[in-house]
């Protein structure tokens, strides 16, 4: 698999660590009590067959978190935005 | 004829017989020539009989010419270099090469397992499933070890590899997979648009089928073609030729796996080469030429020596000028075996006959029978061979009830072409089966960026081939940027047709093999038929076929198509085959490149490592990093003396300590301290410029990630230390933080784990040694410099320094951090400054005894199971704001009083140790996992105590103080009391530190 990382270049996966799904967002209750959106965030994902936007980290590179979205049959990747700007909602 | 060489051929062939090459085949002596492989080597040498079956040990002898060969597997080198399984079609001569045959007991030609059949009956298709089931105890003693005798290849060496392997990544715009016509014709079009071109071949020379076949290329005989093709690629800057190297895999990124043999074909690697590279070519375009693999016939005794299949018969005439029989009979679906007779009449081989199962013969086959002097029978069938080590005689059956025998030493058989579709397979694919051509070709939806040309596609006509290369090329070219030019195909000469296939010759005597390396025979098909194992995946599994190391290329389409026979279904309704990554055996040499043994993976060095070297340090692995495990000195019995030593110097005057290994993140910006109180669990967002605090860090779901310490240094400036395990992880999780879960907050993050030599100076007299160091006018005083304070300063005339008095020993404690390159010296000052006071360096043992003393929770509680309540860490978490982890963390299960909680342990019988890993048990239970109640999860002895001592996570242990408990090893037979105490042993006032 080799990731498009917006500012190094087209690299191979084993620059990159894996976190996860980019579609679950984080709570913004502050954190007061567990209830089922806090669950939800952190333990229930998705397994679609097909395309997926997931979180990935150019660890051996420009250290950048990136959303990658990609086939999870085959790992063609279709886009991959710095996560910084998809969670800013400036992403292109 | 030279030397030993009976069947070598005067004139002709690629080889060159000004040189001669020594070889040993069985101990005995022979001669080759450059050029050659082991297989037309030993062929020249009259040598047939060459291995044995897997199975039955039947005898075998060479049945192709090149990758695809089952049989002919031999033990190449001696003792280190000793090479299991190599197939004699690829291994290239070279002068000195010692070979065995496999898989023989006790010699070659006399094979006692094969006597009358031995072990025939047991090993029937799924006889791992029915034969050898009971009695039960026999497997072991009995049948393993007979089977193990029995079946079973080569001998892998014993001692590790001598040689080395590496690992190279490489780029271009096109890799042409093959180089027989359609693979020049592709890389030839692309390079001359001067895209960058990859050209790899299995082979030692460039050419592929037209180095074997007599046909005229442009003009030209074939051979010469391919080689002025080979030498105007060689000549062009932007094209990469890789011989000796086999494409193994496609893998998605357009990304290839190759391994070239840079120097198999040598006794031993030069220097500084390695043995095998393994190449990551990245390819933004693909043609794949990989050719055809030619069908064996299945008829009985098909597995003799001396049968061949013709296509390997042509190249060894052609390109090894090698004569593989002196009478011979050919046995073929198609017209080329008109090629086949005229080129065994053209090097004076007699021809027999021409077999060939169409009831009406062309015209091509006529003509060719009659130039060559060969009887042409057709409507027939080869169903008899007669011969024991060597194919002897065969018989011809016309259907009608005629027989014919014919005295050969060679049968020539071809059932047609397989494609080499394998790679077209690897990312999922389904080859599609064309019957017009009788073989599965590639599917539509090829790997992307792949283009497939030549025998490959199904294209089996030379023209075609050479266009198809062409137009595969060009359009591969085009599609990175580049504008290719079509060149006019080389003109070629007369095509021969291909017939129907023939799947199977029923009749005869003798068993008819379809794979032969895995011994399965047309009959084993037939059983796995009856037994309802019908389904290509059932029918792989029962019969073994096409799991053997040749993975079935000369097998796998004629099983499929023979279960299809058998079943009365169209072979699209049985199946098809596919293949997996690697295509070829690769060898875990090649795999593991050079990170092996003490290279497996980089040894980081703390700047501190020179100096305790000098000091006769014994050091020891923690993590990637070589740490100081203690410091001997003369006269010490062991570890835990000196250990014990290290302790007492702490405790009674001064240690030093390297701890740069501990993670340090430099965090900067206007939000910096609200970011560290996301991050931090307890509330570090109050904390004063100068000063540290500990901080504790949660996982969103609640349990400890980490812990470490947060110093300001100034407004927006804070350093913070993460563990040694944890450090990478820990700063991934802060920049995920910092990027994408807080995304708006203005704050940097920084690893400057390298940057920073940092010291740990801990004990009574630390502030003696220290003052010896830093710069006027720092003021080290209790009132200027307190506990839990951080400065920057400068040390020893100058040095920018971080100093920071924190304790993980409990005593007075500082840590000292300057540029990395002054560490060395830091160190050496600091023993310098600290003799009068009695100073010792100390590691990692005792550092390990000095944090248990003092309760402190390391990598053995912070498992990641454990939360700040079962750490008794509770109360520092921030009750005012968000944090990660904080909603899960209050979660009731998380903070159960009856959860496991760290406690302190110390042995009833002081003499006795307590060993971590020990289970904790109620006294007066029955040791079992029901009666659990936690486990030892950190002991040391303490010197300071004069006993041993353990942290453990104890069940509801908070409340549980004073409880004597069973401390339970039953791994290691131990089973002592153990008295519960708090998880502080030396000094839990904390008064030593603060003083």
């Amino acid at each position: 698999m080799r990731i498009p990382c917006p500012y190094c270049g087209e690299r191979g996966r084993e620059e990159f660590a894996y976190l996860g799904d980019a579609t679950v967002r984080r709570p913004d209750d502050g954190g007061a009590a567990p209830t089922a959106a806090w669950e939800a965030y952190v333990y229930l994902r998705d397994n679609p067959a097909g395309l997926h936007r997931e979180l990935w980290f150019h660890a051996a590179g420009c250290g950048s978190w990136l959303v990658v979205t990609r086939d999870i049959r085959t790992h063609q990747i279709f886009d991959c935005q710095p996560a910084q700007d998809v969670a800013l909602g400036r992403a292109a | 004829m030279s030397g030993t060489q009976t069947r070598r051929r005067e004139a002709g062939g690629l080889i060159d017989r000004a040189t001669a090459l020594g070889f040993r085949f069985d101990g005995r002596a022979m001669t080759g020539h450059p050029g050659d492989t082991l297989a037309s080597a030993l062929l020249a040498n009259g040598v047939r009989l060459v291995g044995r079956s897997f199975k039955y040990h039947r005898p075998r002898g060479i049945l192709s010419a090149g990758p695809e060969e089952p049989n002919a597997l031999v033990e190449l080198r001696a003792g280190a270099r000793r090479e299991a399984n190599t197939r004699a079609t690829v291994a290239e001569l070279f002068d000195g090469l010692e070979a065995r045959s496999q898989n023989r007991f006790p010699s070659l030609a006399l094979d006692l397992l094969a006597a009358g059949g031995l072990v025939k009956p047991f090993l029937a298709a799924g006889f791992y499933y029915k034969t050898f089931m009971w009695p039960k105890a026999f497997w072991e003693r009995v049948y393993e070890p007979l089977i193990r005798r029995a079946a079973g290849l080569g001998r892998a060496a014993r001692e590790p590899d001598p040689d080395h392997y590496e690992k190279a990544h490489a780029h271009c715009d096109v890799l042409v997979i093959g180089s027989g016509p359609a693979g020049l014709m592709a890389a030839l079009t692309a390079a001359r648009s001067g895209a960058r071109v990859i050209i790899a071949e299995e082979d030692f020379r460039l050419g592929g089928r037209a180095l074997s076949e007599n046909r005229q290329i442009g003009g030209q005989p074939a051979q010469a073609w391919a080689a002025s093709a080979a030498a105007e690629l060689a000549g062009m800057r932007e094209v990469r030729v890789l011989p000796r190297t086999s494409v193994f895999g496609v893998y998605d990124g357009g990304q290839y796996g190759a391994v070239e043999r840079v120097s198999d074909h040598l006794p031993v690697p030069p220097e500084h080469q390695p043995r095998q590279r393994m190449w990551r070519i990245v390819a933004r375009r693909c043609v794949l030429a990989a050719g055809a693999i030619e069908r064996p016939l299945v008829f009985p005794g098909n597995d003799r020596p001396g049968v061949m299949l013709a296509g390997a018969v042509r190249s060894y005439v052609h390109r090894f000028a090698v004569v593989p029989g002196r009478r011979a009979v050919i046995f073929a679906t198609h017209d080329e075996a008109a090629t086949t007779a005229a080129d065994l009449a053209a090097a004076g081989i007699t021809v027999a006959a021409i077999v060939d199962p169409r009831a009406m013969p062309s015209a091509m086959l006529r003509g060719a029978a009659g130039l060559s002097g060969a009887r042409l029978l057709s409507g027939s069938v080869v169903d008899t061979v007669h011969g024991g080590h060597g194919v002897e005689a065969v018989e011809v059956a016309d259907g009608r009830g005629g027989r014919v025998r014919l005295d050969c030493d060679l049968l020539a058989m071809s059932g047609g072409w397989n494609p080499s579709v394998h790679l077209t397979t690897h990312l999922g694919a389904r080859p599609v089966w064309d019957a017009a051509l009788g073989a599965f070709v590639p599917a539509a939806s090829l790997p992307p960026g792949m283009a497939v040309a030549g025998a490959a596609a199904g294209a089996f006509e030379l023209a075609e081939d050479l266009a198809a290369g062409a137009r595969a090329g060009a359009f591969a070219a085009e599609a990175c940027g580049f504008a290719a030019t079509l060149p006019n195909g080389p003109e070629t000469n007369d095509e021969p047709a291909l017939g129907p296939p023939l799947w199977r010759v029923r009749g005869g005597r003798g068993k008819a093999f379809v794979d032969f390396q895995n011994d399965v025979g047309a009959s084993d098909i037939d059983l796995a038929a009856r037994e309802g194992f019908r389904s290509v995946e059932h029918l792989k599994r029962y019969t073994t076929l096409g799991m053997a190391t040749d993975q079935g290329k000369t097998a796998n389409v004629t099983g499929l198509a023979l279960m299809a026979e058998i079943t009365a279904r169209s072979i699209p309704e049985t199946g098809t085959t596919t293949s997996r990554p690697p295509f070829t055996p690769v060898s875990i040499g090649a795999l593991a490149g050079h990170h092996r043994g003490r290279a497996f993976r980089p040894t980081r060095l703390p700047p501190t490592h020179h100096w305790a070297s000098a000091l006769d340090a014994v050091f020891i692995e923690a993590g990637p990093w070589l740490r100081a495990s203690h410091y001997p000195r003369p006269g010490e019995a062991n570890w835990m003396v000196s250990c014990n030593r290290e302790v007492a110097a702490v405790r009674q005057a001064a240690g030093l300590c390297d701890v740069t290994t501990l993670g340090k993140i430099d965090v900067q910006g206007a939000d910096a301290m609200h970011f560290l109180g996301l991050i931090y669990a307890n509330g570090v967002d109050t904390l004063a410029v100068g000063r540290v605090r500990y901080g504790l860090m949660l996982r969103e779901d609640g349990f400890v990630m980490d812990d470490g310490t947060v110093a300001r240094l100034g407004r927006e400036h804070f350093i913070v230390t993460t563990t040694t395990a944890h450090a990478v992880d820990v700063f991934r999780h802060m920049e995920h933080a910092r990027q994408w879960l807080f995304p708006a907050l203005d704050v940097q993050l920084a690893s400057v784990t390298e940057q920073w030599a940092q010291l740990a100076i801990a004990g009574p007299r630390s502030r003696d040694v220290l003052t010896r160091l830093v710069d006027a006018p720092f003021d080290l005083s209790n009132a200027a410099f307190p506990y839990m304070a951080a400065a920057e300063l400068t040390v020893c005339g100058g040095v920018a320094a971080r100093l920071f008095r924190i304790s993980f020993s409990g005593e007075l404690a500082y840590e000292l951090a300057v540029p990395a390159r002054y560490g060395d010296a830091l160190a050496r000052r600091l023993m310098q400054a600290g003799a009068e006071f009695g100073i010792a360096p100390y590691g990692l043992e005792a550092l390990g005894v000095l944090r248990i003393e003092k309760g402190h929770p390391a990598g053995a509680e912070l498992n990641g199971q454990t939360t700040a309540h079962d750490l008794r860490l509770d109360r520092l978490l921030s009750k005012r704001r968000d944090f990660i982890g904080r909603a899960m963390a209050a979660r009731p299960v998380l903070t159960d009083p009856g959860r496991e909680t760290l406690v302190g342990l110390r042995p009833v019988d002081r003499r006795s140790p307590l060993r971590a890993g020990a289970h904790l048990l109620p006294q007066g239970v029955a040791a079992n996992p029901a009666s659990d109640h936690g486990h030892i999860t950190s002991a040391a002895y303490s010197p300071t105590l004069g006993h041993w001592i353990g942290l453990g996570l104890l069940r509801g242990g908070a409340a549980r103080m004073g409880e004597t408990v069973r401390a339970y090893d039953a791994l290691r037979g131990h089973d002592d009391l153990a008295e519960v105490v708090g998880p502080v042993f030396v000094d839990p006032a904390g008064e030593r530190l603060r003083g």
